[in-house]
């Protein structure tokens, strides 16, 4: 009998011990259409970039080069100190690390990272631009950003970029006429740069504006070459598309699967962090805190307005594009609750060298953003859009682990 | 019941009633990774709606009152998350005529969440016999999206909704 006890007490240890760790060291299984939203979110499912009909130079080598030299140029500004690069920093991720962008004065916006924008049909956090040109010729004239005038920028590309901007686009025109050519001129806030403006001739201002557009076109040529990089998220749904997941066991920690679960799952990131940069480009009001004494933000609701009214948008005559290839624009909401104080979810790939986070740089910590997200608090205009989740710290702490795993591998 | 015996049956629950304690203390160190995806779903009220199986996703379907007979052909066959593209919509009478010159608007959105369409799609084309060119139509999020047509022909106005399961 005794030996029976023991046989028995034996087997009920060993069922005990298969449970709490067999199970515990079990590989995740995932649904097959889990399996389908992580294909959709990892990079081998990023498309082939298609031409951008706006931009006729956008994959052009010279272009691409003469782009990449204007980018990280300080002349191109007010005070000689500002260049795209200046926010947009290489090093870290073509932002600045800083709640809102620096320069010849303060923006009222965070600088966004550029990495796979050329896959995004608007710019800017409210889509105020309609391709990457017309954007990268947004802060060349802001009186905050690089402060100057298109009149003065081409007059610097004659005096320093003719041959290579004649290579790509023909002859530059001369400039040199200061009577005919004044600087500052640009249609701008700032009355002296205006009223010289509506002094020159409409030809003359024709002439300019074509060759500033031709630097934005080739600016946007050298940003649509900046792709994120493969992760080791990328690496995990490999390995669990090639039906390994004992090898996809070994990339990722428990937590940042558990993190990943929660992502596509509960905490409902996919429903605008989607596609293989984990964004919609669509707009969002997601009850992002206003920053006091900032003048009042409508975000989209602003942006559409702008966008339509822009004299470089995809309908303009100074866009390469057909008028059937603009239905982002032709199509577009223009009014309505849901564009007031919704902003453009940017890709998420390598967001945890970009803090702070969101479009006023609001939160300083990822922990941040998943608190706000977990509480979902009313919006300061308009209605947000997200709903009270209930997840405890420690699911909120595994989301932060797996967003960790969307940095590029270096 | 011999000692022995009882001492078996005691061992027994003692151990099942440790197994079953030990293993809900341990729940959180599983994490959700231990719940069978069904029941996780249930738990947690999965965001990833479990939409009816009852919806009536057909792309051809008569108005509210009956008085037209509307089907949809969408240019992209499965519709993915996030393109724009055009669809052909056939309007009919309930009896298979043509409608022609019809005026058509377009609205729609996703019912469980609350939002309309990213887009404001238009029909842009009468293309004659009952058919009509809608552009602009773009589904940024996958779930159910409902796409509703408001349609008057010879003063007549009715309505339609067609729904969707967009990606997957």
């Amino acid at each position: 009998m005794t030996k029976r006890y023991f046989i028995l007490t034996g087997i009920l240890l060993t069922l005990s011990a298969g449970i709490l760790f067999g199970c515990g060291a079990q590989p995740t299984a995932w649904t097959d259409a889990e399996v389908e939203i992580l294909q959709s979110l990892w990079i081998g499912s990023l498309p082939a970039l298609e031409p951008d009909p706006s931009n006729q130079y956008a994959d052009d080598e010279l272009a691409i080069a003469l782009g990449e030299k204007l980018f990280a140029d300080t002349r191109f500004s007010s005070n000689g100190k500002v260049a795209c690069a200046t926010c947009h920093v290489a090093e870290k991720d073509f932002q600045d690390g800083l709640p809102r962008a620096q320069g010849v004065g303060t923006t009222n916006r965070r600088a966004m990272p550029i990495a796979g924008t050329a896959y995004s049909p608007w710019f800017f956090w409210d889509g105020r631009k309609d391709s990457q040109w017309a954007q990268a010729l947004g802060p060349l004239e802001s009186a905050v950003e690089h402060g100057g005038t298109r009149t003065q920028y081409v007059k610097l590309i004659g005096a320093f970029y003719k041959d290579e901007y004649e290579a790509v686009f023909g002859a530059l025109p001369d400039f040199s006429d200061a009577s005919r050519f004044p600087e500052p001129a640009a249609p701008v806030s700032d009355e002296a740069a205006a009223a010289n403006w509506e002094a020159m001739t409409a030809e003359d201002r024709e002439a300019v504006t074509r060759v500033y557009v031709n630097m934005g076109k080739t600016i946007a040529a050298y940003e649509r070459t900046i792709m994120p990089g493969e992760s080791r998220f990328d690496q995990y749904v490999k390995s669990i598309l090639a039906n390994d997941s004992a090898a996809a066991e070994t990339i990722l920690s428990d937590d940042e699967i558990a993190g990943l679960k929660l992502f596509i799952g509960e905490a409902n990131c996919t429903r605008c962090h989607n596609g293989a940069l984990f964004t919609d480009n669509d707009f969002h009001n997601t009850g992002v805190p206003a920053i006091e004494n900032l003048p009042e933000d409508t975000g989209r609701a602003l942006g559409a307005q702008q966008v339509l009214a822009d004299e470089f948008n995809c309908l303009s005559v100074y866009s390469d594009a057909a008028p059937e290839d603009c239905s982002g624009l032709k199509f577009m909401l223009t009014e309505g609750e849901a564009l007031e104080r919704a902003y453009k979810p940017p890709s998420l790939r390598d967001v945890a060298q970009r803090a702070p986070y969101m479009h006023a740089g609001q939160f300083t910590t990822l922990e941040g953003v998943l608190s706000h997200y977990n509480e979902a608090p009313a919006a300061p205009m308009g209605h947000t859009e997200l709903e009270l989740l209930h997840l405890s710290e420690a699911q909120l702490t595994q989301i932060v682990a797996f967003l960790k795993t969307l940095s590029s591998i270096k | 019941m011999n000692s022995q015996t009882k001492t078996i049956v005691i061992t027994t629950v003692v151990t099942v009633i440790a197994l079953v304690v030990g293993f809900i203390l341990l729940m959180p160190v599983f994490g959700p990774r231990f719940m069978h995806p069904i029941m996780s779903r249930y738990m947690h009220g999965n965001s990833n709606s479990v939409v009816s199986n009852d919806l009536d996703t057909s792309a051809e379907r008569l108005t509210n009152n009956g008085t037209f007979n509307v089907s949809f052909k969408s240019e992209l066959d499965p519709i993915t998350i996030g393109s724009m593209h055009s669809w052909v919509l056939h309007v009919e009478t309930a009896d298979g005529q043509p409608v022609e010159r019809a005026t058509i608007f377009v609205d729609g959105g996703m019912p469980e969440h609350g939002h309309g369409l990213p887009t404001a799609p238009q029909v842009t084309q009468d293309l004659g016999n009952g058919d009509y060119l809608v552009e602009g139509l773009k589904f940024q999020m996958g779930g159910w999206w409902e796409v509703k047509f408001n349609i008057t022909a010879d003063g007549t106005e009715d309505n339609v909704t067609f729904n969707l399961i967009v990606g997957g």
